[in-house]
């Protein structure tokens, strides 16, 4: 084992993903993307405003050269406007990797798998390198592999909910069954939760939330990258069988009488 | 003319997307154009001759998870 993390044919050293939402400022979003080592950085589209074309978030998150950019198409609402939004963000950043993220309901940010699985099949016949963000569905994920997706990203609990592994026992059946790289993406909330996964076998963690809203950003992403690197290390390392009974770790002679 | 970008009137002198990018001062880098729901590559932007009431959009990067 000891395998590095390939996708659709490109090498990483990292098994973290960072979103770039929510940030305070881009100043520490940048230092945050450098502190958690990762080679993946989410980025999403918006309409510029007239009297201001300055921006300077790309060279906030491309510092480090060797960084994807991975567009997302948050705010489309199925996949029709989902091969819209790619194919804008293909041209503005100049990258075929996309996340796709089809969620029409703004409450829960739940992706429309219907949609998700249509949209991955047309951007994968369009040459885009499809991430799609979806349900902890193992039958769907094994739908959007026979697609094309170059990964699956099921969700751990809802967006920016910092719930944990809520999806847990379906995470570890889509883990098992993937061919290609899971991606536990969305409600991941605290380094721990980041491990588990790991441990579980995930191949990779997307982050944003939590990292984005923690008294301190920077600290909290470097705990991240320790958490996915010890999570991972665990899983190839082998852990030991689950029991119900004791198993003594000292030797149970009775020193004392004997 | 009067013409449309991000759901705002606009009134130009440009009569191409070329000329409109450049009115409105578009980075080099990092925006997409589309002319009502249709992505224009910048390479057709020269070629690509604006009308009246013409819906554009203009996107950028924004910070996303």
């Amino acid at each position: 084992m000891n395998n590095k993390l390939i996708i659709a044919g490109r090498e990483f050293n990292s098994r973290l993903f960072l979103g770039t939402g929510k940030f305070s400022n881009n100043d520490l979003m940048a230092r945050a993307i450098e502190a958690s080592g990762t080679e993946m950085v989410t980025v999403a589209m918006k309409r510029i405003e007239l009297d201001d074309a300055t921006d300077d978030l790309l060279t906030h998150i491309t510092k480090n050269p060797a960084i994807q950019l991975l567009p997302n198409t948050s705010g489309v609402r199925n996949a029709e406007e989902a091969v819209f939004a790619a194919q804008m963000a293909r041209e503005a950043f100049g990258t075929n990797w996309l996340k796709l993220e089809i969620h029409p309901d703004p409450r829960y940010l739940l992706p429309d798998s219907v949609e998700t699985l249509k949209a991955t099949e047309e951007l994968v016949k369009l040459g885009f390198i499809v991430l799609p963000y979806c349900q902890a569905d193992p039958t769907l994920c094994k739908h959007l592999e026979e697609a094309g997706a170059a990964t699956v990203m099921p969700l751990a609990a809802p967006i920016g909910t910092n719930k944990g592994l809520r999806m847990k026992d379906f995470l570890q059946i889509i883990i098992e069954q993937a061919t290609v790289p899971v991606v536990v993406d969305a409600g991941i909330g605290a380094p721990s939760h980041a491990a588990e996964a790991m441990e579980m076998g995930a191949d990779c963690c997307l982050v944003n939330t939590a990292i984005a809203v923690a008294g301190d950003p920077v600290r909290m992403a470097d705990a991240f990258r320790q958490a996915v690197i010890a999570g991972r290390m665990a899983y190839e390392a082998g852990l030991g069988a689950v029991g119900n009974t004791a198993e003594a770790s000292s030797p149970l002679t009775a020193f004392l009488n004997s | 003319m009067q013409i449309n970008v991000n759901n705002k009137p606009l009134t130009t002198n440009a009569t191409s997307l070329a000329q409109l990018a450049a009115e409105l001062a578009l980075p080099e880098k990092g925006v997409a154009v589309a002319i009502g729901n249709k992505m224009v590559p910048r390479s057709l932007w020269d070629e690509t001759a604006l009308s009246e009431d013409m819906h554009i959009t203009i996107i950028k990067a924004a910070c996303g998870g």
